[in-house]
């Protein structure tokens, strides 16, 4: 520690800090722009100039350590003088443009030029005119407004990892931008927004809609993936107009994913339904919600209870899911489930508690090895990605397609699906000897071959200490889940690496944890009878089905709704009406979203974070919490009578006790270790960035950028010849364009999720 | 026929003869640093390229020193000597600092005008020269000067200017 004398005022501080990290500390305001806590130090605005005693001239406080005894003023005559001098140089080229600027009121530049600027200015000639570029749906550029801070161009290059912004020219000629007209494709591309100090860079879907001072902050959690960011939501007059981060250092910092930024423009889709309406004779009408309800729980009730299925949205809340299991283990139901897009459940009951992280949201960013199975982590979970990015680790990949990352890859393999089995065999008998494993897992490791490519993996993993093997989307819904689990585990412990889930969705976590899977009450404790699996539910025609958020013809891996469509009842709880749900649903209850409802979600690591509601519900749409609610006691369910949402928390936390998921022990030793057969073009599916749940594929701004542009059957050009130079392929009897793909692995088709009708693994025809 | 989005391959787009030439660069920096020869390789590419760089080029260069685009961008817009417009086959650098507008590079400014019949960041119309005003190259001590491909010429006179133009036109 050392202690430095600021305008008179002794500090204590850490040596090597520099001076703009004390002032900020204790609360001296010092203006700067070009710095900023998460970035390199540039040091290129100068407005931070403050006096340092004995320095013969004005230092900047951004890049001075700091030195014990060392006197600062800030707001010296000397100080002073130095940043009006340099504010009058950043307004010789900014335009006085704040009335038709978005950033007025917000503005950094407006800010400190009301403390530091003077009214006149010394320059009398022609102001520079930069003509903007397009940066896509997301970003709107007025270039001429910028003040070459350079934060947008060390966040492109330092944060999101693929430098697409920079400064090309030089001096006067200096442009910000990407020089080429293109889209920026960084998935945390929007906090490009919030860094920028004026209105160079601001939001494209919500330009022009509102001024900073009429809005109004709530807090709350993104509703997306695991990662539980913390975010801050405006609204006017009880609309939400935008969603920017809210700073929490252990989750995600400073930062939000694009998709959890702009998601919002779906809670105002045109297809949000916000009046309860029943089917009868095959046409929709409009009726009390009294009348919904009864007529949902009347014919639920002549169903045998055993042939209705519930399923619900990872995307939904703690409490939803809590009362949704409740309701049906109330009528004498296990089969409800969440888990939409796995395939393999035969190792359920050993899983662990929920599918865990194994270690805090922070600790990746400390890991040396990882090794990611299965996962598109980049656009799976952004933030998570961006921590193992500032990991700096040996980062080894197992994936079935060749996927871009934006930090080195020390070993990688792409293997199709059908392959993944014997490969990671090889992987786990690389390390064999290494710990210990189960003497079943042993015996069946003994025969197998390594490969080359294997043993780069493994020796990837053996680096340093703190070791991570990750298990993505594409690994939970592979068909043979249980296995690569097993495999993984193995891996794992053999390399003494911690094994972590990747969940799918904002409360994949909760879900487990609130009871909405068929095998485990809330808390859970295993069921006597287990029921039938998400898969199971929507490939055998049950009766009736009761759905909550969900659209299962594009959430679930069966890529189908024909068991919704064969049932005699459907009752969907859902904010959205679709021509498919119109279709098979005899009752649509309409429930509020993310942002018009109570709730909790507990993210990849177990936090568990609760929300009130920001907006009022929608229409007459009421939260999916109060409407089970009402549904449990139109059933006559004992102890149905919650009035908060926080009471229904309460109830799961008491029953989650202090019960912590074991993901070493959480699998079991597979009977054999063989490969799927496959003698045609296999299927390989991936649910892309921007279509994962019903509120973000309606946001219209995220659906015109380049991740959302994946229509087609992705193969690579060994595959393609087969197609001989046809633009249009007969996929499942639908036509997709035919895109080369250099990712994709020979034999293996890339069909993202939500084009076709059909199961999203096995063999495609093609023609 | 659509294709996923690849990065540009610097085999097919840049020559052999080109690639051979930036490696003579990329051996005189460590290895984890072969981006320090991107300006040689820039050289390289757009002497090959008729005296100019295309968007293309540069993305090859990116792909070839495993750089990201826009640093490319970067450098080629910040010196000079990088063409990203088409030139024509002889470039005239007239250096019009301090030291030559001394020694009088005003009045070869005006000489290379009438004579070329272009101004300055212009080309002629049968597309022989580029005339060009610079920074300092520093020959200050043979001022005013202009560089005509790798060659200065110093001491400039409106006598030698011509005697210069005579001996291109010929070539």
């Amino acid at each position: 520690m050392v202690t430095i004398e600021i305008d008179g005022k002794s500090y204590q501080a850490q040596a090597g800090q520099k001076l703009i990290e004390v002032t900020e500390a204790n609360g001296i305001d010092v203006p700067r722009f070009c710095y900023h806590k998460k970035l390199s130090i540039a040091a290129s605005c100068r407005m931070c100039l403050v006096e340092v005693e004995r320095a013969p001239k004005p230092m900047p406080a951004c890049a001075t350590p700091i030195m014990d005894g060392m006197k600062v003023f800030t707001r010296s005559t000397k100080a002073l003088a130095a940043q009006k001098a340099v504010m009058e140089f950043l307004l010789i080229n900014h335009p006085l443009d704040c009335p038709i600027c978005d950033q007025g009121g917000e503005c950094e530049l407006q800010d400190i030029a009301v403390g530091y600027g003077n009214d006149t200015s010394n320059y009398q000639e022609a102001k520079r005119v930069v003509i903007s570029k397009n940066l896509g749906p997301l970003i709107a550029t007025e270039m001429t407004r910028c003040i070459h801070c350079t934060r947008c161009v060390r966040f492109s290059k330092e944060i999101t990892g693929v430098p697409e912004m920079g400064d090309p020219g030089r001096g006067e000629h200096m442009k910000i931008g990407t020089y080429v007209e293109k889209n920026i494709t960084s998935e945390l591309s929007g906090n490009m927004i919030d860094i920028c100090p004026v209105g160079a860079l601001t939001s494209k879907p919500f330009r022009f809609s509102a001024r900073a001072w009429e809005m109004q902050q709530h807090n709350t959690i993104a509703p997306h993936d695991s990662v539980g960011s913390n975010i801050a939501v405006h609204t006017r007059r009880n609309k939400v107009l935008r969603v920017v981060p809210r700073e929490n250092e252990a989750i995600n910092e400073v930062w939000i994913s694009d998709r959890d930024r702009f998601s919002y423009e779906g809670l105002t889709a045109n297809d949000r339904i916000t009046s309860p309406m029943i089917k009868k004779d095959g046409t929709w009408k409009k009726v009390h919600w009294d009348t919904a309800l009864a007529y949902a729980v009347d014919n639920l009730k002549q169903i045998d209870s055993k042939s209705v299925g519930a399923l619900a949205s990872p995307t939904a809340t703690v409490e939803e899911l809590f009362l949704l299991q409740k309701l049906m283990r109330g009528i004498g139901s296990n089969n409800i489930d969440h888990r939409l897009r796995q395939v393999d459940f035969s190792d359920q009951d050993q899983a662990p508690l929920f599918p865990y992280l194994g270690q805090a949201i922070t600790d990746l960013e400390n890991c040396e090895a990882a090794l990611l199975i299965g996962s598109h982590l980049r656009k799976e979970q952004p933030i998570l990605n961006h921590r193992l990015r500032k990991a700096g680790a040996k980062v080894a990949v197992f994936n079935p397609i060749d996927y871009e990352f934006n930090f080195p890859v020390a070993a990688k393999m792409v293997v199709a699906p059908n392959n993944w089995v014997s490969n990671l065999t090889g992987i786990a008998k690389a390390l064999l000897g290494n710990g210990l494993i189960p003497t079943g897992m042993q015996k069946l490791l003994a025969d197998s071959e390594v490969t080359e490519e294997q043993q780069a993996i493994a020796e990837a993993l053996q680096t340093g200490e703190k070791r991570t093997v990750l298990l993505g989307n594409l690994a939970t819904s592979h068909p043979q889940f249980a296995t690569v689990r097993a495999l993984a585990a193995t891996i794992a412990k053999l390399s003494g690496a911690r094994l972590g889930y990747l969940p799918e969705a904002n409360n994949t976590t909760g879900a487990w944890l609130a009871g909405a899977v068929p095998h485990r009450k809330a808390g859970g404790e295993a069921v006597v009878e287990a029921g039938l699996d998400a898969y199971a539910m929507l490939s055998q025609n049950l009766k009736a089905y009761v759905l909550l958020g969900l659209e299962p013809e594009l959430d679930s891996c069966t890529g189908s709704a024909s068991c919704l469509e064969a049932a005699d009842f459907v009752v969907s709880l859902t904010a959205y009406k679709t021509e498919a749900i119109e279709n098979y649903a005899d009752v649509i209850l309409p429930i509020s979203l993310f942002t018009e409802t109570s709730g909790t979600y507990v993210n990849a690591e177990g936090l568990w974070q609760s929300f009130g509601g920001v907006v009022n519900p929608t229409g007459s749409t009421r939260p999916a919490w109060k409407v089970l609610r009402v549904l449990g006691n139109l059933f006559d369910i004992a102890e149905f009578d919650y009035v908060s949402s926080e009471q229904v928390r309460d109830e799961v936390q008491a029953l989650v006790g202090d019960k912590k998921p074991s993901n070493t022990a959480g699998w079991q030793v597979p009977t054999c270790l063989e490969n799927m057969a496959s003698d045609g073009l296999q299927r390989i599916t991936e649910m892309p960035i921007y279509s994962g749940d019903a509120l973000v594929r309606r946001a219209e701004a995220l659906q015109d950028t380049l991740d959302a542009d994946v229509a087609g059957i992705h193969v690579n050009p060994t595959v393609a010849k087969q197609f001989n130079g046809s633009e249009q392929v007969q996929v499942n009897g639908a036509s997709l364009p035919l895109v080369l793909d250099e990712r994709v692995p020979d034999g293996c088709a890339l069909i993202y999720a939500g084009q076709i009708a059909g199961t999203w693994h096995g063999n495609v025809e093609v023609s | 026929m659509s294709t996923h989005t690849s990065k540009p391959n610097a085999a097919t787009i840049l020559s052999e003869e080109s690639r051979l030439k930036i490696d003579t660069w990329i051996v005189k920096y460590p290895t984890d640093q072969k981006q320090s020869a991107v300006m040689g390789a820039l050289t390289i590419v757009q002497k090959a390229n008729g005296g100019w760089l295309t968007t293309e080029l540069m993305d090859a260069v990116a792909d070839y020193l495993d750089m990201p685009p826009i640093s490319v961008y970067e450098v080629a817009t910040f010196y000079s000597m990088y063409e990203l417009e088409p030139v024509g086959e002889h470039k005239l650098c007239v250096c019009t600092n301090v030291s030559c507008m001394l020694r009088g590079s005003e009045e070869i400014v005006d000489h290379l005008n009438k004579k070329l019949g272009v101004n300055l960041g212009e080309t002629t119309d049968d597309n022989k020269f580029t005339l060009k005003e610079v920074e300092c190259l520093g020959a200050c001590g043979g001022a005013p000067m202009m560089q005509i491909e790798d060659e200065y010429h110093e001491n400039l006179t409106p006598e030698k200017v011509d005697n210069i133009l005579e001996k291109l036109e010929n070539q």
